[in-house]
C-alpha cells in the first residue's frame, strides 16, 4: 500500500505460506527455550551442572541398592564400605508400613475395601462408568466401615438405616415447607442414632449373628490409616464446605453467623490444636465411660479443618460467578436449592476445582499430623522401625519410599483434576 | 428504522384483550437511600405490546424485574396474573414460571448444551417428562431458527444466536408474559436485526410483551404503547404514533430528539 496513493484495491487473494526452517521443529525448541540470549544459555548450563553434579551424587547410592537384607548391618557387610541405599528395610517392613499392627491374616479385608473403593469412585470421577454403581457408592462407606473394623454387620446396617430415615422424614415433612422439612430431616436421624441405632443393631444382631472378627483400632496404622482419615475426611469436607459456603452467603443473619464464626474460628487455629482437643480434651466433656473411637474423632476433626478451607475455596468460586446466572435462574421459576445444584454448584465448583484439589491434597498430607496425638501412621511406623535394633539409624530409604507412596496419591488426584478441568471446559474462550 | 419498515407485519393476532395480566398500583422502590421507582401505576391487558423508553438510570429495567421479583419493592402492589407479589416464596415461583424474562447479556448456562439450557426448567420446574421436554425445545429453537445448533454450548454461538436461544429458555415454559430487559443492547449491528424478527414473530402470535429496548423502529412496528421513563417515574405514554410525532412533555421530546437525531 502506497503512502502517496490511498486508494488501494487487491486483486489476488494470498495463499498462505510455510514458516521459516528456524522457526519450526527441534530447532526452534532449542533455540527459544534454552539459548535465548545470554542470561538463558547461563543457566541452561548451570542447570545441567547441578543435574551432573545430583547424578554424580546420588547415582551409585541408587545404583547399589540393597533390596534383601533383614537389618542394617546385614547391608552394610553387603556393602562393604561402598555407598548404597538399603532397601531391605521396606522389603522386610512394608507389610507394617502399609497395615500398622493389623493382624496379618486379615490384610485381605483392608486391601479388598481399597479395591471396592475404587470400585465405588468410579461413577463419581467417571461418567461412562455404569450409573447404576451409584448405588454402590452410597453403600460403601458402610461396607468399607465393617470390612476394616468388623464386627457385627447390624452396626453399620441400622447407622445406614439412620439416613434412609432421614429420607423419608424429607419426604414426609416436604407440604411443611423448606425449612422445617430440612430442619426434620436432620433432627430425627440424629434422635434416632443417639436413642435407637444401638438396640436396633444389638437386637438384629440377636435375632440374626453375622459377624466377622473385630479389630480394634488402635492396630491400625501405616498408609491404611491415612488412606481411611484421607478418603473419609476428603469426602466429607467437599459437601461441608458446600454448605458452609452457601451459609456465609445466605440471605439469613442467623445462618451467615454460624457459617462465619465457625469457618473463622476453625480456619484460626492449627490442625494439631484440634487433634489434641481430638485425642484429650473430649474425654472431660464425654460422659465417663463412653467409648468414642479415636480414629472417629481424628476423622472429624480433620474434617471441621478442611471444610472450612474448603467452604473458602468454593465461596471463591461462587464470587466469580456472573450475577445474570443466578438471575436467569430464578427468573426460569428454579427454587434455591434446585437453583443451586443445577446451575449455580456445577459451575461454581468447576471454577474452585484448583482449589479444592489444593485443598484434598492438603489434607491427605496433613493425616501424618496424627503421629502427635500416638496413632501410627507412616512416619510414626518409621520411628518405631527405627526404635528396632535391627534398623537403628536408617531414615533415607524409609522417607523416601513414605514420599514416593504419598506423591502417587497426590500426583494422582493432581491429574485427576486436570482431566476434569478440561472434561468440562465448556464455554471456549 | 428502515428494516421495519421492510417487513409486512401480521397484525391479525395482535388483540388486545380486557383481561388484565399485571397490575401495579402506587408501586414505590428505594436502593437504599435512592428513590429508584416512585410511585408507578401501571395496567398491561392480556396482548399488549409495550415498549420502555428512557434515558438511562430512570429506573426502567428495575421496574421489568420488579414484575418477576428479581428486584423486591417496598410499598404499593405488584399482581401478576391474579397472584400478587410479596414474600411468600410459592407466590414468587408461581409468577416467575408464568412470566419469561429475556435479559441484556442472555444469561445462557454456559455448562449446559442449548437443548440442556432449554429444557432444564420444565423438566426441574414443570416436571414435564424429558422427552417431551425436548421435543417443545426443538420446535421453539426451529422457531428461533437455530435447530441445528441445539447440541453445542452457548459459548459456540454468535451473540444474536444466543440471545435467540435465551428467546426460546423462556418460551419453553410457556409464559403468559415475556419481559425484555434491552435485548438488543449487547449486540452488533449485524444481529440486532435476527433478535427483533424473533421478538416480531412473538408479538404476531399474541404474546403479551413488555420490552425495555431503544429500538425505536421495533417501537413503532409492534407496540401499542410506549411508556418513557425519567428519575423513576413514568412521564409519558402514548399509542406509539402518538408518541413520537406528537410528544406532550418537554422531557420526551428531549429524549425523543436524542435518540432519533443522529
Amino acid at each position: 500500500m502506497g503512502d502517496r496513493n490511498a486508494s488501494y484495491v487487491r486483486t489476488e487473494m494470498m495463499e498462505p505460506q510455510a514458516p521459516p526452517i528456524t522457526e519450526v521443529g527441534a530447532i526452534r525448541w532449542v533455540r527459544e527455550n534454552l539459548f535465548d540470549g545470554v542470561l538463558s544459555s547461563v543457566l541452561t548450563v548451570l542447570a545441567l551442572l547441578a543435574i551432573a553434579f545430583l547424578l554424580h551424587e546420588l547415582g551409585p547410592w541408587l545404583l547399589n541398592s540393597v533390596w534383601n537384607a533383614h537389618s542394617l548391618t546385614q547391608c552394610r557387610e553387603i556393602l562393604q564400605g561402598e555407598p548404597g541405599a538399603c532397601w531391605g528395610v521396606i522389603n522386610d517392613r512394608w507389610a507394617q508400613l502399609l497395615f500398622g499392627f493389623y493382624p496379618s491374616t486379615l490384610y485381605w479385608r483392608p486391601v479388598l475395601a481399597l479395591v471396592l473403593l475404587f470400585v465405588a469412585l468410579a461413577p463419581v470421577l467417571f461418567p461412562s462408568a455404569p450409573r447404576g454403581l451409584i448405588w454402590f457408592t452410597l453403600a460403601y462407606p458402610f461396607v468399607a466401615f465393617w470390612l476394616i473394623w468388623g464386627g457385627s454387620i447390624w452396626l453399620p446396617i441400622s447407622v445406614a438405616l439412620g439416613f434412609g430415615i432421614g429420607y423419608a422424614t424429607l419426604l414426609a415433612t416436604s407440604r411443611l415447607g423448606l425449612l422445617i422439612s430440612t430442619i426434620a430431616a436432620v433432627v430425627v436421624p440424629v434422635l434416632y442414632w443417639l436413642l435407637f441405632s444401638g438396640d436396633v443393631a444389638g437386637g438384629l444382631a440377636s435375632a440374626l449373628p453375622l459377624e466377622i472378627r473385630a479389630v480394634p483400632s488402635r492396630e491400625f496404622g501405616g498408609f491404611m490409616i491415612s488412606i481411611i482419615i484421607g478418603v473419609t475426611g476428603i469426602a466429607l469436607s467437599l459437601p461441608l464446605g458446600i454448605l458452609l459456603a452457601l451459609g456465609r452467603r445466605s440471605n439469613m443473619p442467623l445462618i451467615k453467623v454460624i457459617a462465619v464464626v465457625f469457618i473463622e474460628f476453625i480456619r484460626g487455629v492449627p490442625l494439631i490444636t484440634l487433634l489434641f482437643t481430638a485425642s484429650l480434651l473430649l474425654n472431660y466433656f464425654l460422659p465417663p465411660g463412653t467409648n468414642f473411637d479415636l480414629i472417629l474423632r481424628v476423622i472429624i476433626m480433620v474434617t471441621l479443618f478442611a471444610s472450612a478451607y474448603m467452604a473458602e475455596v468454593i465461596r471463591g468460586g461462587l464470587a466469580a460467578l456472573p450475577r445474570g446466572q443466578f438471575e436467569a435462574a430464578d427468573a426460569l421459576g428454579l427454587d434455591y436449592w434446585k437453583a443451586q445444584r443445577l446451575i449455580v454448584m456445577p459451575q461454581a465448583l468447576k471454577i474452585s476445582i484448583p482449589g479444592i484439589v489444593n485443598t484434598f491434597i492438603g489434607l491427605f498430607k496433613d493425616t501424618t499430623l496424627v503421629v502427635f496425638i500416638g496413632l501410627l501412621d507412616p512416619i510414626g511406623l518409621a520411628s518405631a522401625i527405627r526404635a528396632n535394633s535391627d534398623w537403628q539409624g536408617i531414615y533415607w530409604e524409609l522417607f523416601i519410599f513414605i514420599g514416593a507412596i504419598f506423591w502417587i496419591f497426590c500426583f494422582g488426584m493432581s491429574r485427576y483434576s486436570m482431566h476434569l478441568e478440561r472434561r468440562l471446559k465448556t464455554d471456549h474462550r | 428504522m428502515e428494516s421495519m419498515e421492510a417487513r409486512q407485519i401480521d397484525r391479525s393476532h395482535m388483540q388486545v384483550s380486557d383481561e388484565v395480566a399485571i397490575q401495579i398500583s402506587s408501586m414505590n422502590k428505594w436502593y437504599g437511600q435512592f428513590h429508584v421507582l416512585r410511585d408507578i401505576d401501571m395496567t398491561v391487558r392480556r396482548g399488549e405490546r409495550i415498549v420502555v423508553c428512557g434515558p438511562s438510570g430512570s429506573g426502567k429495567s428495575t421496574l421489568i424485574r420488579c414484575i418477576n421479583r428479581l428486584e423486591e419493592h417496598q410499598s404499593g402492589q405488584i399482581i401478576v396474573d391474579g397472584t400478587e407479589l410479596s414474600s411468600d416464596l410459592k407466590n414468587i415461583d408461581k409468577v416467575r414460571s408464568e412470566v419469561g424474562m429475556v435479559f441484556q447479556h442472555f444469561n445462557l448456562f454456559p455448562h449446559l448444551t442449548i437443548l440442556e439450557n432449554c429444557t432444564l426448567a420444565p423438566i426441574w420446574v414443570r416436571k414435564v417428562p424429558k422427552k417431551e421436554a425436548e421435543e417443545t425445545a426443538m420446535h421453539y429453537l426451529t422457531k428461533v431458527k437455530i435447530p441445528e445448533q441445539a447440541h453445542k454450548y452457548p459459548g459456540q454461538l454468535s451473540g444474536g444466536q444466543q440471545q435467540r436461544v435465551a428467546i426460546a429458555r423462556s418460551l419453553c415454559m410457556k409464559p403468559r408474559i415475556m419481559l425484555f430487559d434491552e435485548p438488543t443492547s449487547a449486540l452488533d449491528p449485524e444481529m440486532i436485526k435476527e433478535v427483533l424478527d424473533t421478538m416480531i414473530q412473538l408479538a404476531e402470535e399474541g404474546m403479551t410483551m413488555i420490552c425495555v429496548t431503544h429500538e425505536m423502529g421495533f417501537a413503532q412496528a409492534v407496540a401499542n404503547r410506549v411508556i418513557f421513563m425519567d428519575q423513576g417515574q413514568i412521564v409519558e405514554q402514548n399509542e406509539p404514533r402518538e408518541f413520537f410525532n406528537n410528544p406532550q412533555s418537554e422531557r420526551t421530546k428531549l429524549f425523543l430528539s436524542q435518540i432519533l437525531g443522529h
